[in-house]
């Protein structure tokens, strides 16, 4: 049996996407992880959609009595911590900011992401119902978005196809996919294959991808 | 002073909300800028047949379990909700909303969050409607016209106007002059400027002059009734602390 990168490790790859002075917005789940592994000396300014940028990292369970305020949340509802130079705006503004491509960089979650690069990550499978939230928005309007998912779903189906079966957060929006096995650049030629999980091939990984990938000639395992 | 614009209750503040208007009430991940005793007291008010306009539903589960607008689904106060997140996160706990939206009691419009603050806006605004590439090619895009501005499709999407805003502030003046405190803020002002009705409840009141102009978020013409909470919300809190920290 390979093994499979943790929800950690794969944050701790999108962390290397980020640069200094990048302004980032993270989803729910994986993405948020993002935020405990900024590489040393790079500084990234966070946005939430309830209005607030340059904020600190998530208060933890020890924390809670000392720092928790329900007036510094960010939009998964986590307490954040103050930083200097934070501040707050009302959400027409932050839309703005979102809309009018300010955000350099947003970390999604998946339910389908397919070969052209359209994700689907808010009606919840099964139920037949969602939340669009924030996330349509950021995945229209962000400079560059990254996914980031497990490979397939718990019973093994891939959740890289080649069209998605669940309605469209946004078509040809996402620009680079990163998994517990890979990391998948799109691309106008389908998807590239960049990098890989130890102990995996390209042929495991395409067992496990719905739509063709194309290997990189400079193919490499997952550095962190 | 010529205008003084304190009501003593929450329940004189939503006393004359008619059965079928619309309601904007500001929301959003937690407690944090919910207007929770206006809500509490239109739902003892009792009014039906509402269109409520907020980011969620009410009882999403994102955070701590707290009361907000859910108890107005819950006391069948509404008839349609236009919303961005109006399901709970946690499919064993469905909201009262999302039983009601399911069963085809409550007409749900779900809208993209950018989509719902610009029309928040632009009602407020005067701006009858506005183009934006968001959700072009998805749900969102059935029924509306689509053009092209700059090589990038785009839908148009109509303002919304509302009869009252519910919204919750930290300090307000007695003109109306509203200051917010921290992620509190989200669609609260926008809100605010949009609807022919407009009630805060807020922490303090402070005397005409005592708010900096500089830091006036909300100006006053758009706030026509002020409550002032009374009692802690019971929610870890730190008014005696500012979010304002210096390098080092």
């Amino acid at each position: 049996m390979k093994e499979r990168l943790s929800r950690e490790v794969i944050a701790m790859r999108v962390a290397k996407e980020l640069f200094d002075g990048a302004v980032v917005n993270l989803g729910i789940g994986i993405p948020t992880l993002v935020s405990s592994f900024i590489p040393e000396g790079i500084a990234v300014i966070y946005h939430t959609e309830n209005g607030a940028l340059g904020f600190g990292s998530v208060v933890t369970s020890e924390e809670f009595e000392e720092k928790a305020d329900i007036d510094l949340v960010n939009a998964s509802g986590q307490y954040v911590t103050p930083l200097p130079g934070m501040c707050f705006f009302h959400h027409a503004d932050s839309f703005l900011m979102i809309r009018g491509g300010h955000i350099d960089i947003t970390v999604l979650g998946v339910i389908e992401v397919s070969e052209k690069g359209d994700l689907a990550n808010w009606m919840f499978p099964g139920r037949g119902v969602g939340n669009i939230g924030g996330g349509m928005d950021l995945a229209f309007n962000a400079k560059r978005v990254i996914c980031t998912t497990e490979h397939t779903t718990k019973d093994g189906r891939p959740k890289i196809v080649k069209q998605c079966s669940v309605p469209l957060t946004a078509p040809e929006c996402v620009d680079l996919i990163v998994t517990d096995i890979a990391v998948i650049k799109v691309t106008k030629n389908g998807l590239l294959l960049q990098e890989i999980a130890p102990g995996w091939s390209a042929e495991d990984v395409q067992q496990l991808t719905e739509p063709e990938l194309t290997v990189a000639s400079d193919l490499k395992e997952i550095e962190l | 002073m010529t205008t003084n614009k304190l009501v003593p209750t929450f329940e004189e503040a939503v006393a004359d909300i008619p059965d079928g208007a619309i309601i904007m009430i500001g929301n959003f991940a937690g407690p944090g800028g919910t207007p929770y005793y206006l809500i509490s007291a239109l739902q003892k008010q009792g009014a039906k047949n509402l269109t409520i306009v907020a980011n969620t539903a009410g009882g999403t589960g994102l955070t701590l379990d707290y009361e907000d607008h859910k108890i107005l689904f819950e006391n069948r106060q509404v008839k349609k909700v236009i919303a961005t997140f109006p399901f709970s996160t946690s499919p064993s706990r469905p909201s009262p909303a999302e039983k009601q939206i399911l069963a085809g009691e409550v007409e749900l419009e779900l809208v993209p969050q950018g989509t719902l603050a610009e029309r928040i806006r632009c009602g407020a605004a005067g701006i009858p409607a506005f183009y934006t590439p968001t959700g072009y090619g998805t749900v969102v895009a059935k029924g509306k016209e689509v053009k092209w501005f700059d090589d990038r499709p785009c839908l148009l999407e109509r303002a919304i106007k509302a009869d009252y805003a519910l919204v919750r502030a930290y300090k307000a003046d007695n003109m109306g002059n509203l200051v917010y405190r921290g992620t509190q803020r989200q669609f609260n002002p926008i809100m605010a400027m949009n609807a022919r009705i407009t009630i805060a409840e807020v922490d303090e009141i402070v005397e005409v002059g005592d708010i900096d102009p500089e830091a006036v978020v909300t100006a006053g013409i758009f706030v026509n009734r002020i409550v002032k909470i009374k009692e802690d919300p019971g929610f870890p809190r730190h008014l005696e602390r500012s979010f304002r920290v210096r390098k080092g």
